[in-house]
């Protein structure tokens, strides 16, 4: 094997593949060799598409032979969460409900990907419609830890997280709605990006809470993640929401130093009851940012606390409103499907009632029914209004904040990952687990997941940045992810 | 403390939902456990705060009210669990 593939890196297999020395068709091969080595164990996928990676692959090659630019991810294998639309590819969403669907267009991430020459080679594992923090509620089957087998990976974007860190793919897309591109990036020890929100089109990801929901890319590197947002980010006329602010591509900024610049670290992060590893885990990583010059400097965010329950009102509620697409009517699973027997349903109410009621499982049941409460006559006021009032106050202090530090260093989750089952039957215990990713989506700015440096369980420390600075972000990412006493680790498995 | 039996019932008819026996009390207890934890919310002064619109702050998006054409719209239509012609189908509803 090439010492290309031996680094597995996006950025390093784009430029060999640019240059000639490698063939994306190789990439790809050797993408599904490992797949079919490591996914038997992992579960990280729910659908493959060898056939078509293989002729993407192809194409790729025939435009560097003829000497034609084949784009700034030529020939990386790229997974998809199955939230998000590829053409002629089921989009499960982790539901029953999607059963059978095709999604009839590509999602604009995913034709931004493929224009600069990206292979998708799958769809990966999620919780249901990505309400989850385990990848336990997908209607398929559990995604596993690469690194325990007996752990979950995180979730909602556990699958994607896991697919990297097992070196199944370089790089993958997740959504994070609540934390579901970070919390598994750090229970899986790889880097996850979320994107300020508006960064990123939403086009073709299918909708959980409107007003939180954001695309970003998990991969081994800091330099990676930059390289799949510069691709993926900037306006698109299909997504309103989606901001006019340029975005610059080039990525010498990466290389730039970070003395002097600041990082807060707000005391309401650092409580009782974080893990030992995991409050070892950020402080070696602090350790890291002093080294590289910056100062580092107390903060302080006092309604963190109220950050889970302002969440979930507001996400269940979005949720409510979005998920009532999801009728039998359209797609996916129907009591109203041609050749059923007549009699089984009397009316359209009824296929309504059986159809969500038989295809969702509980975990968005559970949602649905709290937003539809929340939303309901004579609450509404009391629940949602209340909590995008709360939301102002979230959004207010972050503004402050960043008036006096130039990035936020958090731990990403509570714990390392947990055992597949220990938080069943107590869904109050699994949204708590949230707590420090909430506030993120809330106001809406960026953050990233990195792996801190240590041994054992992968611990991940939280970056935040300033939103629409992206730049600001990954380049203190950056100088971390070169000035870190660790290379990215390995899981044996892998 | 748990919702009733009555108000999960209303709330599952509004969401468009068919919940068993099993369900209803489950959900009715666990409901109940998310809704008291989320009151901690009501203790906040917010008398002097909007609700959050938008937090991109952003200006309103316009643009022309015109048609295009959507070349998926045959795909779109493979996915329908029963259809006629060009049309979704469902059971009747109006006598």
């Amino acid at each position: 094997m090439s010492v290309e593939l031996e680094d597995w890196s996006a950025a390093r297999i784009a430029a060999a593949v640019n240059a000639g020395r490698l063939k994306a068709e190789e990439v790809a091969a050797e993408a599904f060799a490992r797949i079919r080595r490591t996914d038997s164990k992992v579960k990280a996928f729910l659908s493959l598409m060898e056939e078509e990676a293989l002729a993407c692959a192809r194409g790729v090659d025939a435009r560097v032979a003829s000497g034609r630019p084949a784009g700034r991810l030529a020939g990386v294998p790229v997974a998809v969460k199955d939230n998000i639309l590829v053409e002629g590819q089921p989009a499960t969403c982790g539901s029953k409900i999607l059963e059978g669907f095709k999604a009839p267009y590509d999602a604009a991430v995913v034709e931004r990907l493929r224009a600069e020459g990206a292979v998708i080679v799958g769809k990966t594992n999620l919780d249901e419609f990505a309400m989850g923090s385990s990848t336990e509620h997908s209607a398929f089957f559990p995604t596993r830890n690469p690194w325990d087998l007996e752990r979950v990976p995180g979730g909602s974007s556990g699958g994607s997280a896991a697919a990297v860190a097992a070196r199944m793919v370089p790089l993958a897309l997740g959504s994070d709605t609540g934390g579901s591109i970070r919390q598994p990036a750090a229970f899986c020890g790889v880097a996850g990006l979320k994107p300020t929100y508006g960064r990123v089109s939403r086009y073709g990801l299918v909708a959980f809470a409107s007003s939180l929901d954001q695309i970003g890319p998990l991969g081994l590197t800091v330099e990676d993640c930059a390289l799949a947002l510069s691709v993926i980010a900037g306006h698109d006329p299909k997504d309103s929401t989606c901001s006019k602010r340029p975005m610059e591509l080039d990525l010498d900024f990466l290389e730039e130093g970070v003395r002097g610049m600041k990082i807060g670290l707000p005391k309401e992060y650092f409580i009782e009851g974080l893990a030992p590893e995991v409050e070892k885990g950020v402080q070696a990583a602090i350790k890291v940012f002093e080294k590289l010059g910056m100062q580092i400097q107390d903060v302080s965010l006092p309604h963190t606390s109220y950050g889970v329950a302002t969440y979930y009102v507001i996400a269940p509620s979005e949720a409510s409103a979005n998920l009532a697409r999801f009728d039998g009517v359209r797609y996916g699973f129907s009591t109203n499907r041609r050749g059923a027997p007549a009699a089984a349903t009397r009316d359209l109410l009824e296929d309504y009632l059986k159809s969500r009621g038989g295809g969702f499982g509980s975990e968005v049941k559970r949602r649905i029914m709290l937003g539809t409460h929340a939303l309901s006559s004579g609450y509404y006021e009391a629940y949602y209004g209340k909590a995008q009032r709360v939301r102002t106050l979230l959004v207010r202090e972050f503004e402050e904040v960043f008036k006096q530090v130039d990035a936020i260093l958090t731990p990403t989750a509570p714990t390392p990952a947990f055992r597949l089952g220990e938080k069943e039957g107590d869904p109050l215990q699994m949204y708590l687990g949230d707590v420090f990713t909430i506030p993120c989506n809330m106001a809406g700015h960026c953050g990233i997941s990195l792996p801190c440096p240590g041994e054992g369980l992968p611990v991940g420390a939280q970056l935040m940045g300033k939103p629409f600075c992206e730049r600001e972000l990954l380049k203190i990412a950056r100088n971390y992810e070169k000035e870190a006493p660790w290379k990215p680790r390995k899981p044996a498995m892998a | 403390m748990a919702l009733s039996e009555k108000e999960i019932e209303h709330v599952a008819i509004l969401a468009r939902l068919e919940i068993s026996a099993a369900e209803k009390t489950r959900f009715g207890k666990e409901l109940g456990q998310i809704l008291d934890y989320v009151e901690k919310i009501k203790g906040l002064d917010t008398s002097r705060v909007d609700p959050t619109a938008s937090v991109l702050g952003d200006e309103d998006v316009f643009r022309e009210d015109a048609v295009r054409l959507f070349p998926g719209a045959a795909a779109l239509l493979d996915n329908a669990p029963d259809k006629e012609g060009p049309f979704f189908k469902v059971k009747k509803v109006v006598e």
